[in-house]
């Protein structure tokens, strides 16, 4: 009984990773075949050690950080104030009023359409990139956030009224906690978006981090290099990822949903 | 003889008061006097008025009209002698039960918490979160967070409306005891005539925001709910409540060629 349940949690574990690792599989097999051409897309094997010969080198290193540095700077910064104004305008009707529907408009500019202007004002230095990054996930935290404390049950605020809270322990005990799985929600949202547009912005103009090193691959014809920094945004994204789940689990472990 | 072992509440007096919401008159300039230790309900029809008057006496609504005393000084809910239990457990999800049961309170609680919890018979359930609790659990914490607080006015607004009715009858037995032990006064609001009449020293009949009926339980306690006063005296409250015709539902009902069951429509009231 225990160990056919054990065989199954194993199997839970594993089987997510059986489709990756067979098309992984095929991809090496029909490159050690030679089906495919190593300038169109080089075996798995080939990637694998770039990435080896990079991080020997310090290069692979060097550039992970600071891709990872920037994403969390702009993350930091835009989710910051996406989640203050969030709260202003959730708590309070006038500050609703008055800021929401400006947010609400300059949310619908696409963040890379912002690109030419951001050059002009920042030029290709670091705030550049910084401000790309921000910029886009400001609007998934403060949505969420906004929505979060809005949908906080009115009933649970009258009773704990009742109970004689109010001000920061009525926020902290009831509203802040009800607001939490959408914030979290919204935090997700932006740390994907992170992602997107420091790639964007890394390849435009840098002189590191990985969107840097897949535009100085191509320009060498170094496919392999180029896949390499394809797959690393992929795990830095799906590590942020795993990263808001792990909060989730632990801020929401009262929810049904996480239990 | 149906009065709590010790008196501990508030003496309460509603004189004149009314409420109204824009055009509409909610409640009619209302008279109203609970003894100290008493246990009132309160029967009506949907939208009579009842939970209305109980909103203004937890302070949650203000009386447009009149004047609410609680022995003798005007009534101030936000004082900690007057608690409110809901219809619905209004836990707070994330916090744990013990949690819940010392909300709004500072200093050592934790002791206390874990008594109140005793009290309702649910000290083993005190780490979990509400969410794995059963329906009738949770107004037992919902209880015991009201109790931690030494109420001595009690306020139920249909705290028992959502639970099956076993359940009922259990938190029927455990209020009542409570109730006895801790001397507070009681304001229980239902749609239940049966419940009121099984609790209740006084029921009192709300119809379109006056008070319709007055009437005195004198049922020794326990009450048996089989016995013949006990059925004679429910049937003549429901009767009571019948008879000011509910235009909306008569219009609803098909030619009545079937003589009304008052037991039968205990709970569509």
């Amino acid at each position: 009984m225990s160990g056919k349940q054990k065989t199954s949690r194993l199997g839970q574990t594993l089987l997510p990773w059986l489709v990756p690792a067979l098309i992984i599989l095929a991809w090496q097999f029909a490159a050690s075949a030679g089906e495919i051409d190593s300038r169109v897309m080089p075996s798995p094997l080939a990637v694998l050690k770039a990435g080896k010969d990079l991080a020997a080198s310090g290069q692979l290193w060097l550039h992970l950080k600071i891709s990872f540095i920037r994403a969390m700077i702009g993350f930091a910064i835009g989710g910051g104030i996406g989640l203050a104004l969030g709260l202003i305008t959730g708590l309070s009707k006038r500050s609703e009023l008055l800021l929401d529907s400006t947010v609400q408009m300059i949310r619908t500019i696409p963040p890379l359409a912002l690109i030419p202007l951001v050059i002009l004002w920042f030029g290709i230095d670091e705030s550049a990139k910084l401000f790309l990054v921000a910029f886009g996930t400001l609007f998934p935290v403060y949505i969420n956030t906004y929505h979060g404390i809005r949908s906080v049950d009115a009933g649970l605020v009258e009773m704990a009224r009742s109970y004689g809270l109010k001000g920061w322990p009525l926020f902290r005990d009831v509203i802040l906690p009800g607001a939490l799985p959408s914030i979290l929600v919204g935090v997700r949202f932006a740390l994907g978006f992170a992602w997107i547009l420091l790639i964007v912005a890394e390849t435009i103009s840098a002189s590191t981090g990985i969107g840097y090193l897949a535009t100085n691959a191509r320009e060498f014809l170094q496919t392999d290099v180029v896949v390499l920094s394809i797959l690393l945004y992929a795990l830095l994204g799906k590590a942020s990822d795993a990263v808001a789940r792990l909060l989730e689990r632990r801020w929401l472990r009262w929810h049904p949903a996480y239990q | 003889m149906n009065a709590p072992f010790t008196v501990n509440g508030v003496a309460l007096q509603l004189t004149g008061v009314g409420k109204r919401f824009e055009q509409k008159t909610v409640l009619h300039e209302l008279d109203l006097t609970l003894h100290a230790g008493e246990f009132v309900a309160l029967v009506g029809r949907s939208g009579c008025g009842k939970s209305t008057l109980l909103r203004l006496v937890a302070g949650l609504d203000q009386a447009s009209a009149g004047l609410i005393e609680a022995d003798g000084k005007p009534h101030n809910a936000a004082k900690n002698d007057t608690r409110l239990m809901f219809q619905d457990a209004r836990l707070l999800p994330w916090k744990s039960v013990l949690q819940n049961v010392g909300l709004g309170l500072s200093g050592d609680w934790h002791d206390r918490a874990v008594a109140a919890l005793a009290e309702v018979g649910l000290s083993e359930h005190a780490h979990k979160w509400p969410a794995q609790l059963s329906g009738g659990q949770r107004q037992r914490v919902a209880l015991a967070r009201a109790l931690i607080h030494r109420p001595r006015l009690l306020l139920l607004d249909e705290p028992l409306g959502a639970l099956d009715a076993l359940t009922r009858i259990e938190m029927h037995q455990l209020i009542e005891r409570l109730w006895q032990h801790h001397g507070f006064t009681v304001l229980l609001v239902t749609h239940d005539v049966q419940e009121a009449v099984a609790l209740a020293d006084r029921v009192i009949l709300i119809e379109e925001g006056h008070i319709g009926l007055d009437q005195a339980v004198e049922l020794p306690r326990p009450r048996a709910r089989g016995t013949a006063t006990f059925a004679a005296l429910e049937e003549r409250i429901l009767n009571r409540v019948l008879a000011l015709p509910d235009i909306g539902a008569l219009d609803a009902l098909p030619a009545a060629t079937e003589p009304i069951v008052p037991a039968a429509l205990r709970w569509a009231l």
